[in-house]
């Protein structure tokens, strides 16, 4: 009897706090397993966020901190600037990275900040019950927009993979979904690739990784991911902006 | 090296490096970027790193970061920043995480004057965390308060903050490094420091905020356990004369210095005594028991607007002596003259 799938050896017992459908499992999952297979688990600082995506360091195998609102950039500047022969990767969210923490993000990717970062964007911020956030789409109900978000008021969505591609220091950007098996499958190699960035030493390295919100959404999980590929996707197009 | 003037912001920069400092993260603001820029010139040739960060907020949790990964580590900043700063310094408290953390505290906002001043007292953040914090009064003191943070930080992996205000940052004073308190032994090892679970045969360490009944468990050994140690062990004062005091002066840091002045000043009409915390948490409040019978009250001179320790000194006093506050700086720059007319005034009401 051969093994087809096991857990990732990055990954603890606990359980996934994750809500049913939601996506987050996935692409924890894939960078646990990337790790794996590269053989870096024992060489890996995890930074965490806020938001769903900091239950992360409650999850992970390898060494791990809670950062504060917005500020996992600087929280791994610091690491990566004391152990820069360990591999340093943020796990953060679309209201923690593309709100609360533009700074921290875009000045580290200009500092070509050696590590890598894992952006989940699912268009609200889940954690704090489905409000507006910079990455919600024109239109998109939520609590702070119960009309819809309105580009007058707001503006429109922040593209953050576009912006990063601006900065020198930003040397692997990519922008992947995790919808369907073939994504998800795409979204591994960017993720393997931007450690490998990282491990190569050439800069900053970022992965954004479409995401579905089942609960806040309103929609069921299969409906969550139908939304990804027609309203998420056509918004914020797949594909790779820097490849060292 | 013998005795050297210098500037009280380069001397603390100069007293991190000799203690081991191996990393500064900060950013520009008056009256401390003498600290920054003397890192930026000395650590990288002495092999350290100096980052400027692009915000306060920023320079901070790079702090936490590079001491979650094991190094001494230190920041510098002034009030305005200091509060940018304070969720991080929550944060490194509550997750254990020693690092050293210069205040040079200056009047008001960060569009309000450069003014020296004692403002930042009762500044702290959320989380209910207590750091020591050091109040030097010159800049022999400055140094050797920073030197001896570093120690105290790592003994017992809390941050150390050391609160100056823009006068010591900024005076010239003569520093003999070669006087600096001794070294502390057997720190313990920092085998939670972020370096890979490979660095520990495997096992991992997680450096998260305590939540649920850990919380509880983290929450009751700082009430229980390091707390009480740091204000048995860490309780800095001088203490002078007040055994027979007609009148004793409390104050700290440069406010210190100038009730020195009003001191000599006022030999001839009364009998002044003086304590003086040099840390400002844990707080001496047992100094004030030594007060003698004839005291008739204590003043409180601070560079701020109706004081701030003065609510801890009225805490000591415990209604024992009344407690005036002396120095407006809404109104004008603390100075010796305004001490002695205080103390005049509270003289002639109190001493019959």
């Amino acid at each position: 009897m051969s093994i087809l799938y096991t857990k990732p050896k990055s990954l603890n017992d606990s359980p996934f706090t994750f809500c049913p459908g939601c996506t987050h499992g996935i692409i924890v999952q894939l960078v646990a397993s990337v790790i794996d297979e590269m053989g870096i688990g024992g060489d890996t600082i995890c930074v965490g966020c806020v938001g769903c995506g900091g239950y992360l360091p409650w999850f992970m195998a390898t060494d791990t901190i809670c950062s504060l609102h917005g500020r996992a950039p600087a929280n791994a500047t610091g690491i990566k600037r004391m152990q820069p022969d360990k591999v340093v990767f943020t796990y953060q969210g679309d209201g923690d990275l593309a709100s609360i923490g533009t700074a921290e993000i875009i000045h580290a990717a200009h500092r070509g900040e050696k590590f890598t970062t894992i952006f989940v964007n699912n268009t609200t911020y889940g954690m704090t019950g489905g409000q507006m956030a910079p990455t919600t789409l024109p239109g998109q109900k939520t609590t702070t927009s119960p009309y819809g978000r309105d580009v007058e008021l707001c503006g429109k969505p922040i593209r953050m993979c576009e912006t990063l591609a601006t900065i020198d220091g930003a040397k692997f950007l990519e922008r992947v979904s995790v919808d369907s098996p073939g994504n998800v499958r795409k979204a591994k190699k960017a993720i393997r690739r931007a450690f490998e960035c990282q491990l190569a030493g050439h800069g900053f390295s970022m992965v954004e990784i479409l995401s579905s919100c089942p609960t806040n959404w309103g929609k069921t999980p299969l409906e969550a991911l139908e939304r990804i590929r027609t309203e998420m996707i056509p918004y914020y197009p797949l594909g790779n902006f820097k490849d060292f | 090296m013998a005795r050297v003037l210098m500037k009280g912001n380069e001397a603390m920069a100069e007293a991190a490096i000799q203690a081991g400092c191996q990393a500064f993260f900060g950013y520009p603001i008056t009256p401390q970027s003498e600290i920054p820029e003397y890192f930026a010139r000395e650590l990288p040739p002495r092999g350290g790193l100096f980052l400027q960060a692009e915000s306060e907020m920023a320079a901070m949790n790079m702090v936490m970061g590079a001491s979650a990964a094991g190094g001494r580590i230190m920041t510098s900043t002034s009030g305005p920043g200091y509060c940018l700063k304070l969720e991080a310094l929550a944060a490194m408290a509550l997750t254990r995480l020693p690092a050293v953390i210069v205040v040079v505290m200056r009047s008001g906002p960060a569009f309000g004057t450069m003014k020296a001043a004692q403002e930042d007292y009762r500044m702290t953040g959320n989380g209910g965390y207590k750091v020591v914090t050091f109040a030097p009064s010159d800049v022999q003191e400055a140094a050797s308060m920073v030197y001896e943070a570093f120690d105290i930080a790592d003994q017992y992996r809390n941050p150390v903050v050391v609160m100056a205000d823009g006068m010591i940052g900024q005076m010239m004073g003569t520093v003999d490094f070669e006087k600096m308190p001794a070294r502390r032994q057997n720190l313990p090892e920092k085998t939670w420091a972020l370096r890979g679970s490979a660095s520990r045969g495997g096992k991992n360490s997680a450096l998260l905020f305590p939540v649920g009944p850990a919380h509880y468990a983290a929450k009751s050994e700082a009430e229980t356990e390091l707390y009480p140690a740091l204000v048995r062990n860490e309780t800095r004062v001088e203490v002078t004369d007040v055994e027979d005091a007609d009148l004793v002066f409390a104050a700290y840091g440069t406010a210190a210095r100038m009730c020195r002045a009003a001191a000599e000043e006022l030999a001839g009409k009364m009998k002044i005594g003086f304590i003086r915390p040099k840390t400002l948490w844990p707080f001496p409040y047992e100094a004030f028991d030594r007060i003698g019978p004839k005291c008739r009250a204590i003043i409180c001179p601070e560079i701020n607007i109706l004081g701030q320790m003065i609510d801890d000194v009225r805490i000591a006093a415990a209604g024992r002596w009344p407690v005036y506050h002396a120095g407006d700086t809404a109104g004008d720059f603390l100075t010796p003259e305004n001490i002695i007319r205080k103390a005049e005034e509270v003289w002639e009401e109190q001493r019959v």
